[in-house]
């Protein structure tokens, strides 16, 4: 049976480099699936989940804002943060939003509103993933 | 003329400072191999950027983005990325050299590093914000610095935004150098890793034919701001590497003339030695032939 290989890269390392059946996508426009001999697609995702289907099972990874190139046998994901939902610390993720709230009420001026927003946004993605995956 | 105590305590405290700045060397030089790693890390992502911008220009067609706008005004931002600390030669020294023939006036410095901070505060030279970046750069530090200028161009603030750096050439070469980063020109090929002078190669398309959702050039625009982030992304990188690469060589520097200091007080210090115990011997059989009289 065809696989996919499912590549997603950041600026510092590639996170994950595995053999998939099926991918879904938090893309921008609603969530989509991928299987293998998909038509070559260049599309972009907001931050959310990743579902990797592999052998009867699924893997679940956290992801932030990024761009998706399919092509019939690869799925490349270019983005700021992936990371897999058994590498999740609740605790620091809790934390850390925590912090970028804090921060938030405090007054910002308009740059570091948009970073605190973007740590913010990343922390809530990790605990929605990881949260959804124990109940 | 210096006593023997004293050369001695010299001697001891040369050898400490010599031991400190190799310890320096050391680390630096594991730093530095540490910096060049993170950004041959970030390879398969740059690969990937330009296979979707590529495929996104070659979707989009005639395109224009407000960060491709070319302007005439003269007004710009420079990104200045200097040290956090010193000991590192005349690496500061000779980048803010470069800053200072800058034009006064109608330039904005927005600073990487404590340095040029300083730099600019003291010249009072208009500083539109300070940035921190850590020793192993996070693509968050890059990212903060590059919305940063995105927003004073976009905004009309400023004209053009370049970056102000030390090129990585090699272990014992580091060059400042100023780079454009706004408007955007020509999109170039983004390479990854540091060192050499990495001729901006053209962008090169895959020959696939894409489907695009959202449009092509949604898409572009949306990715250009992570192209500009990734540079200066790069940009942080090269710097440090430069930073760890001129502080080896400079602590390296350090050891060897301290070596030298305490070869030369040693010798000193055994003539001294040698001339006390001659001088004493002297006095012994000069009493002992007055004695023997």
């Amino acid at each position: 049976m065809a696989v996919l290989k499912l590549e997603i890269v950041t600026p510092e390392a590639k996170v994950y480099s595995e053999d998939v059946d099926m991918v879904t996508l938090p893309g921008v426009e609603g969530e989509m699936g991928i299987f293998p001999m998909h038509i070559p697609l260049m599309t972009q995702i907001a931050a959310g989940e990743i579902v990797a289907r592999k052998g009867g099972q699924d893997f679940f990874l956290a992801v932030g804002e990024g761009f998706v190139e399919v092509t019939g046998d690869r799925v490349a994901i270019l983005t700021d943060m992936a990371i897999q939902a058994d590498d999740i610390d609740e605790t620091k993720a809790e934390e850390a939003r925590k912090r970028a709230e804090a921060r938030l009420a405090e007054k910002l001026n308009d740059e570091e509103t948009a970073t605190v927003q973007a740590a913010l946004l990343h922390s809530l993605t990790q605990l929605n993933v990881k949260r959804r995956r124990r109940s | 003329m210096a006593s023997l105590r004293d050369l001695r305590r010299r001697i001891k405290s040369i050898k400490n400072t010599a031991q400190i700045t190799k310890a320096m060397q050391m680390v630096a030089s594991a730093k530095m191999r540490k910096a060049q790693m993170a950004a041959v890390a970030g390879r398969p992502y740059a690969q990937l950027m330009n296979e979707v911008l590529s495929a996104a220009t070659a979707g989009a067609g005639e395109f224009s983005h407000p960060l491709m706008e070319q302007r005439e005004g003269s007004r710009r931002a420079v990104i200045l990325i200097t040290t956090d600390k010193g000991l590192c030669g005349a690496l500061n020294t000779n980048l803010l050299r470069e800053a200072g023939r800058l034009e006064a006036g109608n330039t904005v410095f927005v600073t990487a590093g404590k340095k040029g901070a300083q730099w600019a505060a003291r010249l009072k030279r208009e500083l539109g914000a300070e940035f921190l970046y850590k020793d192993t750069p996070a693509f968050a530090d890059a990212r903060a610095i590059s919305k940063f200028a995105q927003q004073l161009f976009l905004e009309g603030k400023v004209d053009r935004v370049d970056v102000l750096f030390t090129n990585f050439i090699s272990t014992i070469n580091q060059r400042p150098e100023l780079r454009p980063l706004l408007p955007i020109g020509k999109l170039h090929k983004l390479e990854a890793g540091v060192g050499g002078e990495n001729a901006a190669a053209t962008l090169e398309g895959t020959g696939r034919e894409y489907q695009f959702e959202p449009a092509p050039a949604k898409l572009l625009g949306d990715l250009l701001p992570q192209y500009v982030n990734y540079q200066v992304y790069q940009y942080l990188l090269e710097a440090k590497a430069s930073e760890h690469s001129a502080r080896m060589v400079a602590m390296k520097n350090a050891t060897d003339n301290a070596k030298g200091i305490i070869k030369d007080l040693s010798l000193e210090y055994n003539k001294l030695r040698q001339a006390n115990i001659t001088k004493e011997l002297l006095e012994i059989t000069s009493a002992a032939m007055a004695m023997g009289n």
